[in-house]
């Protein structure tokens, strides 16, 4: 990946770090944890490669992605401000009664929202039926789909995973923020998906393994997507739930509280340290 | 007269649909041979995708269709597509206002032989409750086939009932006008009104007659569209007619019966009897004799209509 291209979105995906930790804070409740680990890849997707344009956020040919784990919506928010879809002061109004930002993205209340999801296994279909329609009427648009790992255990998410792949829909990938903790616990503990990358395998599609903490890997991951032809693709990023906070970090605990103000303040100097270092 | 099962209809009119809407995709999840979008398949294979015995993922890709702009129908057996896939055909349809019309076929006691666990009597209810969704449940083959086809510029989350028996066409094609939420005043009168939907209006048409020759002028009305609710035809005929007979072939609970009620208690209270199936499940046996048991025949609507009455 080109250098600058690379700090201009590790610093993209700080202030995005930022932007949920604000939304969470102000909400007094959300999912910081999941939006902290699928941070990066959105940031990327949003800001270095899907074709969308905030001025006309309902384009019939923009690319599309569904964020299947919906509760991670305050990463998906704060990357949509950070690409001009909405003010970034108006990540303060997550979860507030009136507020665009539901608790779970709503399709057609909030600009750049493609589909509404918060039912785990749910977004991943929806996912499958935009892209089928891309094939029916041949259009250039790709279509993808966030999910979690513990996503995994809805029986929905296989049904899908035939789905694709038997109608050879290459124009969908799949990202599978595999982060290892679900509320419960650690996924092997609660109910094991693994292994992720041998099932989806099995299932008839193109598996790619990365660290969804590294830029270059999730650049060479979505080229090599883009280069698929007659099957879906999955992208499994291994990530650190919390990522970027310290105290967040791989602490199931954090899957959905809202930090107290020295939490916040903790977690703010944290992320404005980072960034001060970054656009050194 | 004719009889014809309104699952046929559809199948056909599907094809003619596709001829108003070009952008037509129809979603089957292993049924097509038995809800008959399999003629429509025949017709046009490039618009038919079938997506397994996996409900809750083609109410998914239903979904995602929709977003797209294309007209979608995803079809199955009431009990599959209501019962089964009920939380996607909420969260992924119902919620974000979806345009996708859910063909649902085999609905009812009139399954027959296959029994409690097909004979989804359950769907209208379920279907009802939801925000957004209309609820459409067609009386014979001309008014299936018209419903389909208003479906070319209805927008929004469609549920539209249909039946595996063959029932009475008495509609005429030349001259029956379909019009989503409008009730049908099939037979005026001004004793009782006798409120049907779906294979039984055929049923209280029936009873209409026989209570006319016993000297009762009793109002048959068809509602086939259970929401939103024809307010104007049942206020009108609580007021002319004072009492209230409805007829489906659904539970009891959350179907026309409760409709009719709801509508009556907030502005014209009358007694309003419900002939449905009582809060019990089916069982096997032939449809028309299933139908008969469970009370769902003019027969019975005669019955009830004359008990009301003190008849």
């Amino acid at each position: 990946m080109d250098a600058t291209l690379k700090k201009n979105l590790e610093i993209t995906a700080t202030k995005v770090r930022m932007g949920v930790i604000e939304g969470v804070y102000n909400a007094k409740a959300g999912h910081p944890g999941g939006s902290l680990s699928v941070a990066d890849t959105l940031t990327y997707l949003y800001m270095a490669r899907m074709h969308v344009d905030p001025a006309n956020p309902g384009m019939e040919d923009r690319d599309r992605l569904v964020l299947s784990k919906g509760h991670t919506a305050p990463a998906l928010y704060s990357v949509l401000a950070q690409r001009g879809f909405f003010p970034v002061e108006e990540l303060k109004t997550l979860r507030k009664q009136g507020s665009r930002l539901q608790g779970h993205p709503s399709l057609g209340k909030c600009p750049g929202i493609d589909m509404s999801t918060g039912s785990l296994g749910q977004g991943v279909s929806t996912a499958c039926g935009m892209a089928l329609s891309g094939k029916i009427s041949n259009e250039s648009y790709k279509v993808y789909a966030v999910l979690g790992d513990g996503e995994l255990e809805e029986g929905q998410v296989w049904e899908s995973a035939m789905f694709a792949a038997h109608y050879q829909l290459d124009n969908l990938v799949y990202i599978v923020d595999n982060n290892n903790l679900q509320i419960d616990g650690p996924i092997t503990q609660v109910m094991n998906p693994y292994p992720i990358d041998s099932k989806f395998e099995a299932f008839g599609w193109h598996v790619i393994n990365i660290n969804g903490h590294d830029f270059d890997e999730i650049e060479k991951a979505f080229d090599e997507a883009e280069k698929i032809s007659g099957q879906p693709t999955v992208i499994i990023q291994k990530t650190t739930k919390g990522k970027g906070v310290s105290y967040m970090e791989n602490n199931v605990s954090w899957h959905g509280a809202a930090p107290n103000e020295e939490q916040y303040n903790i977690a703010m100097n944290e992320l404005k340290a980072h960034l001060a270092e970054l656009e050194k | 007269m004719d009889k014809k099962a309104t699952r046929e209809s559809y199948g056909e009119a599907l094809i003619k649909l596709l001829d108003i809407r070009p952008d037509l995709v129809v979603l089957d999840a292993d049924l097509a041979a038995a809800t008959k979008t399999g003629i429509f398949k025949k017709a046009a294979p490039d618009r038919h995708f079938d997506c397994g015995i996996a409900e809750a993922n083609m109410m998914g890709v239903a979904a995602g269709i929709a977003t797209t702009g294309k007209l979608v129908f995803a079809s199955s057996f009431a009990m599959f597509a209501a019962g089964r896939a009920y939380e996607i055909v909420r969260n992924s349809i119902g919620y974000p206002n979806l345009n996708v019309k859910i063909g649902a076929t085999h609905a009812g006691i009139s399954v027959g032989e296959d029994g409690a666990s097909h004979q989804c009597c359950e769907d209208i209810a379920l279907m009802s409750v939801i925000p957004n969704m209309t609820v459409i449940n067609p009386a014979d083959h001309v008014e299936a086939t018209a419903a389909v086809l208003a479906m070319a510029d209805y927008k929004g989350p469609t549920y539209l009932r249909f039946g595996r028996l063959a029932v009475p066409v008495f509609n005429d094609p030349e001259t029956y006008k379909f019009e989503v939420g409008k009730g049908v005043t099939v037979k005026d009168g001004k004793d009782i009104t006798i409120i049907a939907t779906g294979l039984m209006v055929a049923e209280a048409i029936e009873a209409g007659k026989a209570l006319a020759e016993q000297g009762i002028d009793a109002r048959v009305i068809n509602i086939h569209t259970i929401k939103p609710i024809d307010r104007e035809i049942i206020e009108k005929a609580a007021r002319e007619t004072g009492k209230i007979v409805t007829v489906e072939e659904h539970s009891v609970i959350g179907g026309l019966g409760s409709a009719v009620a709801s509508v009556v208690t907030e502005t014209c209270p009358v007694p309003v009897m419900k002939i449905g199936v009582k809060d019990v499940f089916g069982h096997s046996g032939p449809a028309v004799a299933l139908l008969k048991e469970f009370g769902l025949s003019a027969e019975n609507i005669v019955a009830v209509v004359k008990g009301a009455l003190g008849k």
